[in-house]
């Protein structure tokens, strides 16, 4: 300790230490593959990995399978979190509707839907129904109960004072109930994009003939280690991304927010 | 020192004619007003009835039914029994003429300071904007207009409480203790603020507190609540603007006080019969 505090380390020692022991691995990673004492049927090298993207991606063929599972994630989280928001608010908003679904969606809930596989193949068959009933299903649950507890978590004082301004119907529900409830939907979106892309990777490897769960499952059948590790690593990278595009929303829409104001 | 009409004062600081600030402030008729909550009277066959323009201050002690009043008029609750009316009409067809400035601001933080202060306020964006920077710089937070209220202090975000309720020209300005959290040098600035709106507007003003000092200050009339109706009503004959270390400034203040500490706190009246039911203490224990 008291020799860091005596010679302060040059600012970029510090930018790139965090990355020494990534760089270390994948460097003894490489070595090892080379040195044949990692079968590539394991493990292939980071430079065939890196190959092998890019091979798919100049054939255009990673491009139409990214798009294929793009499609899929977001017509799935535009149902599924479509309904599971409906049913917040309405469910946050009016005791009655709280008491006429509220019990029956947490029955529901409680239903792993990964489980639901075998008689979603049996209801949709192997088309693309059964992938984006499972992601809908699957972002519903996360949408519903933040956005149900932010609704509910909006503070009761804001609401008299809308009212006492004149605020009703519409304009209350613009100006004060949803922007309180924001911090919590936020939340649900967040965890929903984590569910979205892991229920997408279960139903791309039942059964498809593109996306990313695809290209994956037809290497194996190959023995292309290194495809299967490049479609591991894009959903990883996708995954990323939206949890990033879930970030700056927060970023934006809660700026008034100190704690989520950009340090 | 002679009793001086609120209206020669509004004329002698250049305020509106007397006639336009008659006009503006709304005539406030309390007739046989009642109110209890389950087995509580709050208020009790409260008969009153308040001037056009005039500012009324409310003491009482806790619970004395003093903000139950106020929630009345504002429409926030509805009375057990007798009515309101405003200018002889009854409440609920003039909501619109009154303003409610709370305890605490209840300023929205996802809006900046002047959109808050926009809230409601109907017109087009620039009409609307142009009318509440306007009302900012009345209360002299012109300069914040665009920052977010998480970055005011505890007396400026009442001031644009106060921005806020009178953007909207109210006939009738409800204050529910709205100075109470502020430090005392604050507080004293509020009251010039407030005092010197009402006096530029002319609404009618009813102010709630337990600071007797703020009532002697502000207020052309105090009135004490007791067991839930009016137990004193005393004509304040200052001139102002009003000298806080003045003899007849703390000869008022004294009297008020006084009467206000004859009657015994009301928790020592409440601790007697227990609300608390057999059944609920089976589940505490």
């Amino acid at each position: 300790m008291a020799s860091t505090i005596s010679s302060p380390s040059p600012r970029w020692l510090g930018q790139i230490t965090p990355w020494l022991v990534p760089v270390a691995i994948l460097a003894a990673w490489q070595a090892a593959a080379q040195l044949g004492w990692l079968s590539t049927r394991i493990l292939p090298a980071p430079s065939a990995v890196l190959a092998a993207a890019w091979t798919l991606a100049a054939s255009g063929e990673l491009l139409t399978h990214l798009k294929a599972s793009f499609a899929r994630a977001a017509i799935g989280f535009a149902i599924g979190g479509g309904i599971g928001f409906f049913f917040g608010l309405i469910n946050g908003g009016y005791r009655l509707a709280e008491n006429l679904f509220d019990t029956t969606l947490q029955m529901v809930r409680n239903v792993p839907h990964l489980a639901l596989i075998p008689l979603v193949i049996l209801w949709f068959g192997i088309g693309e129904e059964g992938k984006l009933f499972l992601v809908a299903l699957g972002v519903f649950f996360p949408i519903y109960l933040n956005t149900f507890h932010g609704i509910r978590a909006v503070d009761a004082s804001l609401v008299e004072m809308g009212r006492s301004y004149g605020l009703s119907g519409w304009s209350l529900f613009h100006h004060v109930i949803l922007p309180g409830a924001l911090p919590g939907i936020l939340v649900g979106v967040r965890y929903a994009l984590g569910f979205m892309w892991l229920t997408l990777i279960v139903a791309e490897t039942i059964s498809a003939t593109s996306g990313i769960g695809y290209m994956a499952m037809n290497a194996r059948e190959f023995l292309q280690t290194d495809i299967v590790v490049v479609a591991i690593l894009l959903y990883a990278v996708l995954g990323k991304l939206a949890d990033v595009a879930a970030r700056l929303l927060e970023r934006r829409l809660l700026r008034w927010n100190p704690a989520y104001a950009p340090a | 020192m002679g009793v001086i009409d609120s209206n020669e004062i509004r004329a002698l600081t250049g305020a509106p004619a007397p006639g336009d600030a008659r006009k503006s402030g709304v005539r406030i008729r309390f007739d046989g007003l009642s109110k209890a909550y389950a087995a509580r009277q709050v208020l009790n066959d409260v008969n009153l009835d308040i001037d056009a323009g005039e500012f009324v201050a409310i003491v009482g002690r806790s619970g004395c039914g003093k903000s139950t009043l106020l929630r009345l008029l504002a429409g926030l609750e509805q009375p057990g029994a007798g009515g309101i009316a405003l200018d002889g009409e009854p409440l609920q067809q003039t909501r619109d003429e009154l303003r409610l400035m709370f305890q605490d601001a209840r300023l929205l933080p996802w809006r900046t300071v002047v959109d808050n202060v926009a809230l409601g306020l109907p017109g087009s964006r620039a009409d609307v904007r142009r009318a509440a920077l306007a009302a900012l710089a009345d209360v002299g937070l012109a300069d914040r207009a665009d920052e977010w209220p998480s970055r005011l202090s505890g007396g400026q975000r009442q001031r644009v409480a106060l921005a806020r309720a009178l953007v909207h020209r109210p006939r009738l300005l409800l204050l529910d203790e709205p100075l109470g959290a502020l430090d005392a040098l604050t507080r004293i600035e509020m009251h010039q603020l407030i005092e010197r709106l009402w006096l530029a507007q002319g609404f009618t003003a009813l102010l709630v507190t337990h600071d007797v000092a703020e009532a002697v200050a502000l207020a052309d009339r105090v009135l004490l609540i007791e067991d839930g109706s009016i137990a004193l009503d005393l004509r304040v004959p200052l001139a102002r603007p009003r000298e806080r270390g003045s003899a007849a400034f703390a000869a008022l203040e004294d009297d008020v006080l006084r009467r206000v500490l004859q009657h015994p706190p009301l928790e020592d009246q409440a601790a007697a019969p227990s609300t608390v039911s057999f059944g609920q203490w089976r589940w505490a224990a």
